[in-house]
């Protein structure tokens, strides 16, 4: 059972994942992108990370997305242009996938993973994650704060210009 | 059981088609869209080593990192935004000069 999630997931995953990136209209692209999205989530689940299921459910799949959204519907940038094949940018990416695809075999073929999975009790593993997170990780949790309100503040300045203009 | 290898290899293969998607579209937001592919392909290669070794933190550090993401996003769609009041448009080769 968990084994055909698994490959169900990941499949319908890395297919979206080719249907956004090859899709002419924006639109289209960003309803795939939340199809990733959801299916990472399942991922997730799969590896007993319920919290960050949630989270990216909620923040990339709704927050994210809709931004997404807005801003293409903003644009009015949803008529693609006509497809004109850049070769240049068609053999780079070739290069670059290729270099990448065998980096990442040499990787996985010739590296040692542990595969020994320690259990764990799924129950409690929310309650460990939010410990820590406000034990040994505050620092950090509380700088993330403030770099949300910096994003903020930028994004009002960048967008707010239109006024004067 | 899935083997470790597995989840990594989803992993890469994520990130492989995001890379894709960059150097190939010409339009910005579809780049920003493969930029978060990228990120999604690490933050699961981040869960899944914390899985399999035991360890929380790096579903902590996956936690920071869609957070990061969050902002991020939220400040490159208004600059693009604000690019496309000047330019009328958002294909990057036509946003290549540094003077507006």
């Amino acid at each position: 059972m968990e084994n055909a999630l698994f490959y169900f997931f990941s499949g319908a995953m890395l297919f979206f994942g080719l249907m956004t990136i090859t899709s002419r209209n924006p639109v289209n692209s960003a309803m795939f992108l939340v199809l990733v999205f959801f299916f990472m989530a399942g991922l997730f689940v799969l590896l007993h990370a319920f919290f960050l299921a949630a989270v990216q459910v909620l923040v990339y799949a709704g927050a994210i997305m809709v931004l997404f959204l807005f801003v293409i519907m903003l644009l009015n940038a949803a008529d693609e242009e006509k497809r004109r094949r850049h070769w240049l940018g068609v053999i780079a990416s070739a290069v670059v996938v290729g270099l990448l695809v065998f980096e990442f075999g040499f990787v996985l073929w010739s590296g040692n993973l542990d595969t020994v999975l320690p259990s764990l009790d799924a129950v409690g593993q929310t309650e460990a994650v939010g410990r820590l997170l406000f034990s040994s990780y505050l620092l950090p949790f509380e700088i993330v704060s403030v770099l949300l309100l910096a994003a903020m503040i930028g994004v009002i300045i960048l967008g707010g210009k239109e006024k004067k203009a | 059981m899935i083997p470790l290898e597995h989840y990594v290899l989803v992993s890469a293969g994520l990130f492989i088609l995001g890379i894709a998607g960059v150097i190939l579209r010409r339009n910005a937001l579809i780049i920003y869209m493969s930029l978060e592919m990228i990120l999604n392909a690490s933050n699961l290669a981040m869960v899944a080593f914390s899985r399999y070794h035991g360890n929380l933190d790096g579903q902590i550090f996956v936690f920071f990192t869609i957070a990061v993401a969050a902002a991020e996003v939220a400040v490159g769609l208004a600059i693009i935004a604000a690019l496309f009041r000047v330019k009328q448009t958002v294909r990057v080769s036509d946003l290549s000069a540094l003077k507006l």
